[in-house]
């Protein structure tokens, strides 16, 4: 048996010593020097002699595969650079990247930091709707995308004056290209060699990446190029990424990790990493790890659960034995994936808690740590972290005691506001402290415990949905007089979006109305944000100054105890 | 084609293509992106609703969606 060394080491040697210092040591970085995480991903790998190690080897329908040296993902990033300043894209402007997981994302993305610009990417199954909400709130000048999403963007660029440029990646020549919309081609377009990238500094913004809170629109979370130290040294310790892997982040960029950790920290190490543009499937995803020999392996909890359910005798059909190290994120990974892991793999799956607005891990499972299957692990080298009471703010120091999750500010990836809305950012910092808006208790030994968000947000699937902006999407709908929007408990995604409503006079419930108000959220949303059940009822608990109850619903989903009710009005 | 090849197949693309993508009896919907696991459940509640059936969790899988030719032969499962 061979033995694996890991990068952390050992986690108690780690804490004595600041891990942001070595990150910057290691990346040859000092306070005030030009930083520029795209530059980091490309040009310096390439000078530290592995321009032509794979960076990239991407895989698409029908086993489709193209493959990129960080040579080339150099000169892509270069060339996409440089269309980008042709149509007048600035030091931090707005560019979205709205496309399904195809290599144009990944090298886009490294195009719009090279040049200074904020990278903002969408989810690709986004509706017109929540489309139209993130890129106003932006002020986005140009979106960078495919065809097949092109249509949604055409429905809505009338309400968003700012938005100057539809890029498409994969226009079809033979069809008239409509409003704002540019073709390009990056297999066609003549590489470009030398290119000065511009001159970020720590504090240059670098990316916007949109996230639902309970009230309100989504808040676009805003970091900086120095997020990079942390993205660095958190995916060699936590992901252990080591020269020779071959790495394989399930995340797709539309979320932060899958630029955190699925563009940023594995390039900026060097490391060659696979993406699959296919949906999902058991059998694929094992015939993937085997065919290229996948090391290291950053997936999620629902993804997790959905291949439980494909079941062991799967697995044995494939050799997995690569496998060396599995890490997870999103949601709290449940006990039972652990201990499947442990039983079909070989290996646990580590669970890794953080945010969007963290912009990379904070407390996780170490690699030869002992994990306690359930628990999200402890705080990262570098990372303080507590739970406090949530009316005083005060950490708790008895173990076991249930608070607020709380880490001290001023960690390199820490978000730097949430787009024109300071407000908001001011008020996720309480006594000193950063809150993350999630409850847990820290045992004995220092495991955190998840036990729940400190909101109303769902969390389906790993990805966080606003219930008021469900319930705004179904005021929209035609039958539709008020709605209450809460999470169901689901054995695959944990939670998945439930909504009460009342129907307007002349609408009769029925199965093909609520057919209709799913596919309506679907589209206007997100299939995320879609109801997965719709009750219909003759009115919704609300307090006598008229606010819905949502957790009194909730409580029933989940069968937990209401609570007090006093304030409830009666009919 | 048959008439729930036909109903299935329109019912696909006017819910789940907004472009000009072709899509056949036999293009991979799950695998192929076009239908992902949430999207799913909104088109199985389409079948059941129309065929009034009740199709198992258990046999709502992504192979078994993958297609419109696959969809057709679980459906047929279930219609008396």
């Amino acid at each position: 048996m061979s033995h694996h060394t890991t990068n952390i080491g050992s986690y108690e040697e780690r804490l004595k010593n600041s891990s942001w210092e070595l990150s910057k040591k290691e990346l040859g970085y000092k306070d005030g020097d030009v930083i520029n995480i795209a530059w980091y991903c490309t040009d310096r790998i390439c000078e530290m002699g592995k321009a032509n190690k794979t960076a990239l080897i991407w895989e698409g329908l029908g086993g489709h595969e193209k493959k990129y040296t960080f040579n080339e993902i150099r000169l892509a990033s270069n060339t996409i650079g440089t269309y980008l300043k042709s149509l007048d894209i600035k030091p931090e402007d707005r560019v979205c990247l709205f496309m399904d997981k195809i290599p144009e994302l990944y090298l886009g993305f490294l195009g719009v930091l090279k040049i200074g610009a904020i990278a903002q990417p969408l989810f690709s199954a986004f509706g017109d709707e929540s489309l139209f909400v993130r890129l106003d709130n932006a002020g986005t000048k140009a979106v960078i995308t495919q065809k097949k999403h092109a249509t949604k963007l055409q429905k809505i660029i009338d309400r968003l004056p700012n938005l100057k440029h539809i890029i498409i990646v994969d226009h079809d020549p033979t069809k008239p290209l409509r409003p704002r919309e540019v073709a390009f081609s990056l297999e066609a377009a003549k590489p470009v060699d030398k290119f000065d990238t511009y001159p970020t500094k720590a504090e240059s913004p670098s990316l916007l990446h949109y996230t639902s809170g309970t009230t309100g629109q989504p808040k676009g979370v805003k970091h900086v190029h120095s997020s990079l130290i942390a993205q660095y040294i958190t995916a060699k310790w936590t992901l252990d990424l080591q020269d020779n892997d071959i790495y394989w982040c399930t995340a797709d960029p539309g979320w932060v990790t899958g630029t955190s950790y699925g563009i940023i920290a594995p390039w900026s190490l060097g490391i060659t990493q696979c993406v699959m543009d296919v949906g999902f499937s058991a059998e694929k995803w094992y015939e993937f790890i085997q065919k290229h020999k996948v090391t290291k392996w950053y997936s999620a909890p629902t993804a997790i659960r959905s291949l439980m359910k494909a079941g062991d005798e799967l697995v044995k059909k494939f050799d997995l034995s690569s496998l060396v190290h599995l890490t997870s994120v999103g949601e709290p990974l449940n006990s039972e994936a652990v201990v499947w892991s442990q039983k079909v793999f070989g290996k646990p799956f580590h669970d890794t808690f953080w945010q969007t607005e963290t912009g990379a891990i904070m407390i996780a499972n170490y690699p030869g740590m002992k994990i306690k299957p359930g628990s999200m692990g402890k705080a990262f080298p570098g990372i303080t972290a507590t739970v406090v009471d949530p009316e005083t703010f005060e950490p708790y120091k008895e173990p076991g005691k249930i608070g607020l999750i709380a880490f001290k500010p001023g960690w390199p990836s820490m978000m730097r506001t949430y787009w024109n809305n300071e407000e908001t950012y001011k008020g996720k910092f309480k006594n000193g402290w950063y809150l993350s808006g999630d409850r847990s208790s820290i045992d004995k030994e220092g495991y955190f415990w998840f036990v729940g968000r400190d909101d109303d947000v769902i969390n389906t699937a790993g990805h966080l949905v606003s219930p008021f902006e469900v319930e705004s999407a179904l005021l929209e709908h035609p039958a539709v007089a008020e709605s209450a929007v809460v999470s169901k408990p689901d054995e695959v995604n944990m939670e998945v979006v439930k909504a009460f409503i009342t129907l307007k006079p002349g609408y009769q419930p029925s199965k093909e109305l609520e057919l209709d108000i799913m596919n309506f959220i679907r589209k206007k949303l997100s299939p995320l944000a879609m109801p997965q059940d719709v009750e219909y009822v003759d009115s919704l608990p609300k307090t006598r100054s008229g606010k819905i109850m949502r957790r009194v619903l909730h409580a029933k989903e989940w069968g937990e105890d209401i609570g007090d009710i006093s304030t409830l009005e009666n009919d | 084609m048959n008439e729930m090849q036909k109903i299935i197949l329109d019912y696909v693309i006017a819910e789940y293509i907004d472009d000009d993508t072709e899509v056949t009896v036999d293009t991979p919907l799950i695998s192929g992106g076009i239908v992902d696991s949430f999207s799913m459940v909104s088109l199985k509640r389409f079948l059941e609703t129309k065929y009034k059936i009740s199709i198992p969790d258990d046999k709502a899988t992504p192979e078994a969606f993958d297609s419109v030719n696959k969809i057709c032969t679980l459906v047929q499962v279930f219609v008396k």
